[in-house]
């Protein structure tokens, strides 16, 4: 770790005056590869995975040896803890040379970010990169959870859930929402979900609206346009229902999808998920899960949503974050983050944009153990609208959170 | 003048100087609570963030959590510090024992919570090690054990890291109270031995240890992360769900955070309010029981094996929880009911490698900055009000302890404001300023009864023989106080090392930590992960500690007065 001593203690006035930070364009790229020289970027980014750390660190190694940008990756327990620092910067006037240049961020985080103001941008389709984003086949990653992103966000890695099983303890797994609801019934204590507010168990709770709703469109709206109560009223009959046959009879849920996972490896449930679908495989691959773990998606399609990296808009080097969020959709830096020893995310290129050089470098990826070929992934069901998130999330607390 | 030398620093100057950050934190809580936080847009004062609060249909049960396992985890430990103590003091046993159990202290909480949660869990050691040949479970059974809604585990969690923290300051205490010899004397006219010691030491060594009691108390209140590894969730204690409010991706929540933390400010208030309510019938009750003359002969029979019984299963308990991790850090794939992993591996630790030294010599840096600091301006503070007498402003210094009363959650983001208008943030020397205000109190509070306690007669003799007060201190009081003076600053250097939310937010990212490190990845749940950085957060911590137990030992081997045993 390096000691920057008195970097921050710079007299703020001056940097106001005079900070080369806010003449940064994204569309002058030489311009901006030259201000980034000698920069170092602080990525905030959940720092709870040791693969994830050690790609991250892998992108730092690239980034300095290609641009002479040096990064530091500011791990965080939760993305939350850098949108405060955000905030109290702009609440002590520090509106430049800012201490987050580079977010990890997606969802409620994001809409809330770009809501208030707090993004730099837009800036994702200047980068040269871009133009090996497949938009076409992928428009999900312009709209993130139903909210235009408008290039405040640069997409860098799509998910979709899966359910992970044990095959060897279940070799007919449930395969869709119906069957699950069923199996859940005949199989009491071997099923349970993150405790929403928490973003997988949240998720989960919207994957069961697509299910148990007979015209999903609605989710695609604001919640004030429809007849909410009536809207959501089978899901809570099938929580209600399920709740019971739960893990620990529904009366504990583990805290997130790390939990979920250990849970299984564990032995404690039958079936987990996560919004990975190369999780499995790389826990497998670190022998932290058994081998006989296999993963599916529904009938009826699973959630799907991707990864922006986004920059604040007092980022005290914004330059070199751009360099950087241009070097992540380096074909180099996809597909090792494609490959499913390492992270097995799914990529955000388009496999006809690319040279034959590049494109090989995918085709030449194995897909894990545990992974689903592309075209078994099923449909991609899209985020709905932000307020549901929120909405559901602060009904179910209501309904089984506080202990009455 | 005496009183002008930096080491008699007037206290209102030591006030100022951690007043100041206090102020800015509590000013930070406040405003929002009552709807100011121009960052946000909102200049209207209003009481919309007290509608939510109360509005929410999980308060009182979370309150109610909060009070009774606060209260609970104090009571348990404070009784059975003071039964080991008062069973075992004196004994070759006691010696071994508090040995064992000071390193606890060193245990960061949520490392030793991670390991009672491994252990005591439906697929934890305990049931693996008794399936499937006793029990006849092949898979976990599904028993809720962790985060059961009466927060029994979490008040386990609680207990097995404050019982260490209270026999080390009761044993610090002990010297000062002329323990042995009311013991002694106790015995002597026929009491038995824990009735003997309630009746006679106690009285001396309570009045020392009240304050870290009431510190155990607040902390017990408002921890978040053993109550997120061990507590209940629907719904949590009241900080869990303040930390959930402040970290709620709608910044709206943070207006309902701030209203939470100042309620939870005020519950602590009440709950110390109770104790001290609590404290005077019982002292009454107690003179009166002191007085009958019961010798408590046959208490013995029963109270001295509890109290060595409670003290080996926190022991073993912190043990095993301990060694637990540390085979999951070297495990390779380990499945119920296995006892031990099916295969180990160096992976974990090897690739950990890289982060681990630097990441040791900046904790390591700034806590002993932190915990030097924090002795000099405790041992100033106490110093001044030694010589100043009735006009030293003690009440005020109360002050000192609001950072260990207020939620660091709802604290923090005021502080880290004030850091940032001053622009002081990001660098090494922020961190370790931001650590003085939360080490500072622990230190103050270690040292200051011992302090208070000193016998002044010694101080009386060296100045009929001509010294100073500045050849009393250096001569005389502090070497006599030389146990006091370690173990504040070890506690002082776990305090520090163990920070992680002011060092993430005032650190700014520029500075990482052993605990930031921790923190983050224990956030993945990874249980190898967490075996590792649990077992290096804690061995920082420990070798001081180590150090701070040897080091009187070494100096005054030769002097008998100063030992205590």
């Amino acid at each position: 770790m390096r000691f920057p001593l008195f970097a921050a203690s710079v007299v703020l006035p001056v940097c106001v005056m005079a900070s080369p930070a806010l003449a940064v364009n994204p569309d002058d790229w030489n311009a901006v590869l030259q201000a980034a020289q000698g920069q170092t970027v602080y990525w905030h980014a959940w720092g709870g995975d040791a693969r994830i750390n050690a790609f991250i660190a892998s992108v730092g190694d690239d980034l300095q040896a290609r641009y002479g940008v040096a990064l530091e990756h500011v791990r965080l327990a939760d993305t939350a803890d850098a949108v405060t620092r955000v905030i109290s910067e702009r609440q002590a006037g520090r509106d430049s040379a800012g201490a987050v240049d580079a977010i990890w961020i997606n969802g409620a985080n994001f809409a809330s970010m770009k809501e208030q103001g707090l993004l730099f941008g837009p800036f994702a389709e200047s980068l040269p990169n871009w133009a090996l984003v497949d938009t076409d086949a992928n428009p999900a990653i312009l709209v993130d959870f139903t909210l235009p992103v408008e290039g405040y966000g640069s997409p860098w890695a799509m998910f979709q859930m899966v359910f992970e099983y044990d095959s060897a303890a279940l070799p007919e797994p449930p395969r869709s929402l119906a069957a699950l609801r069923e199996w859940i019934a005949g199989n009491p204590g071997r099923f349970t979900y993150p405790q929403p507010p928490d973003f997988l168990g949240t998720s989960f709770l919207k994957q069961a609206l697509y299910g148990v709703l007979d015209d999903p469109s609605v989710l695609m709206g604001p919640i004030d346009d429809i007849d909410y109560a009536a809207v959501t009223a089978p899901l809570w009959a099938f929580l209600d229902e399920i709740h019971p046959n739960l893990w620990r009879q529904g009366r504990a849920f583990p805290p997130n999808e790390p939990a979920l996972g250990q849970l299984l490896a564990d032995g404690e449930v039958d079936i987990g998920f996560a919004f990975n679908p190369g999780r499995a495989s790389a826990a497998i691959a670190d022998g932290e899960l058994q081998d006989s773990v296999r993963t599916l998606v529904f009938e009826e399609g699973t959630l799907a949503n991707s990864s922006y990296l986004s920059i604040p808009y007092n980022a005290a080097n914004k330059a070199g974050a751009l360099v950087l969020a241009n070097l992540i959709l380096d074909p180099h830096i996809q597909a090792r983050a494609q490959d499913p020893e390492i992270l097995g995310f799914q990529t955000v290129l388009g496999m006809h944009l690319l040279d034959a050089e590049d494109r090989a470098r995918f085709y030449a990826l194995e897909l894990g153990i545990a992974t689903l070929a592309p075209d078994q992934m099923g449909t991609g069901l899209m985020e709905p609208h932000p307020d549901w998130m929120t909405r559901i999330a602060e009904d179910w607390a209501a309904r089984y959170g506080t202990g009455n | 003048m005496a009183l002008r030398r930096p080491w008699a620093l007037p206290p209102w100057g030591v006030l100022g100087l951690l007043g100041l950050p206090v102020l800015a934190g509590l000013a930070g809580v406040f405003a929002p609570a009552f709807g100011w936080l121009p960052a946000l847009g909102a200049h209207q004062p209003n009481l919309d963030a007290w509608r939510a609060v109360l509005g929410w249909g999980g308060l009182p049960a979370a309150m109610r959590l909060s009070l009774v396992t606060g209260l609970l985890a104090t009571v348990i430990s404070l009784a059975l510090t003071l039964l080991i103590v008062a069973t075992w003091q004196g004994t070759r046993s006691f010696v071994w024992l508090t040995r064992a159990l000071a390193p606890l202290l060193a245990l960061p909480h949520a490392a030793a919570a991670f390991g009672l949660a491994f252990l005591i869990a439906p697929s934890g050691w305990i049931a693996r090690a008794l399936s499937p040949w006793a029990t006849g479970w092949d898979r976990p059974p599904d028993l809720l054990i962790i985060g059961d809604a009466y927060g029994l585990a979490l008040v386990a969690g609680l207990v097995v890291k404050e019982v260490p923290f209270l026999l080390l300051m009761t044993l610090a205490a002990l010297g000062q109270a002329d323990s042995l010899r009311r013991q002694m004397v106790a015995r002597s006219l026929g009491y038995g031995r824990v009735t003997g010691w309630m009746k006679t030491v106690l009285p001396a060594v309570y009045a020392q240890i009240r304050l870290p009691v009431y510190a155990v108390l607040a902390y017990s209140m408002s921890v978040v992360d053993v109550a997120l590894i061990l507590g209940p969730t629907r719904p949590p204690t009241l900080a869990v769900q303040i930390l959930d409010w402040m970290t709620h991706p709608d910044l709206a929540m943070r207006f309902q955070a701030a209203a939470g933390a100042v309620l939870q400010l005020g519950m602590v208030m009440l709950a110390l309010g109770l104790w001290r309510g609590a404290e005077l019938a019982l002292g009454r009750w107690g003179r009166a029981w002191a007085a009958n003359g019961g010798r408590g002969l046959a208490a013995d029979l029963v109270l001295r094996p509890a109290g060595a019984a409670g003290a080996a299963l926190i022991a073993l308990t912190v043990g095993l929880g301990l060694a637990g991790l540390l085979v999951w850090s070297f495990a390779g794939l380990w499945r119920f009911p296995d006892i031990w992993p099916a295969s180990f591996s160096l992976r974990v630790w090897s690739g950990q490698m890289a982060a681990l030294l630097p990441l040791t010599r900046d904790s390591t840096l700034i806590a002993l900055g932190a915990a030097a600091l924090a002795l000099i301006l405790a041992v100033s503070v106490l110093e001044a009000e030694a010589r100043r007498g009735p006009a030293h402003p003690r009440r005020a210094m109360a002050l000192i302890y609001l950072p260990l009363l207020v939620p660091q959650i709802a604290f923090l983001p005021g502080l880290t404001t004030f850091a940032l208008i001053t622009g002081l943030d990001g660098t090494i020397w922020a961190v370790m300023a931001t650590h003085l205000v939360f080490v500072l109190p622990y230190v103050y509070l270690v040292l200051a009864d011992p302090w208070r306690a000193w016998d002044a007669r010694a101080g009386l003799v060296a100045q009929a023989l001509g010294a100073g007060p500045g050849r009393v201190l250096w001569a005389v009081r502090l070497p006599m106080l030389t146990r006091a003076l370690v173990i504040a600053f070890a506690v002082g250097f776990a305090t520090s090392v163990a920070q992680y939310l002011p060092t993430l937010l005032i650190g700014a990212g520029r500075v990482s930590t052993v605990t930031t490190e921790a923190v983050a990845l224990a956030s993945g749940g990874n249980r190898r992960l967490i075996g590792v950085w649990a077992v290096v957060q804690m061995a920082l911590p420990m070798a001081v500690f180590a150090l701070a137990l040897a080091l009187p030992a070494l100096l005054f081997r030769n002097l008998k007065g100063m030992r205590v045993s």
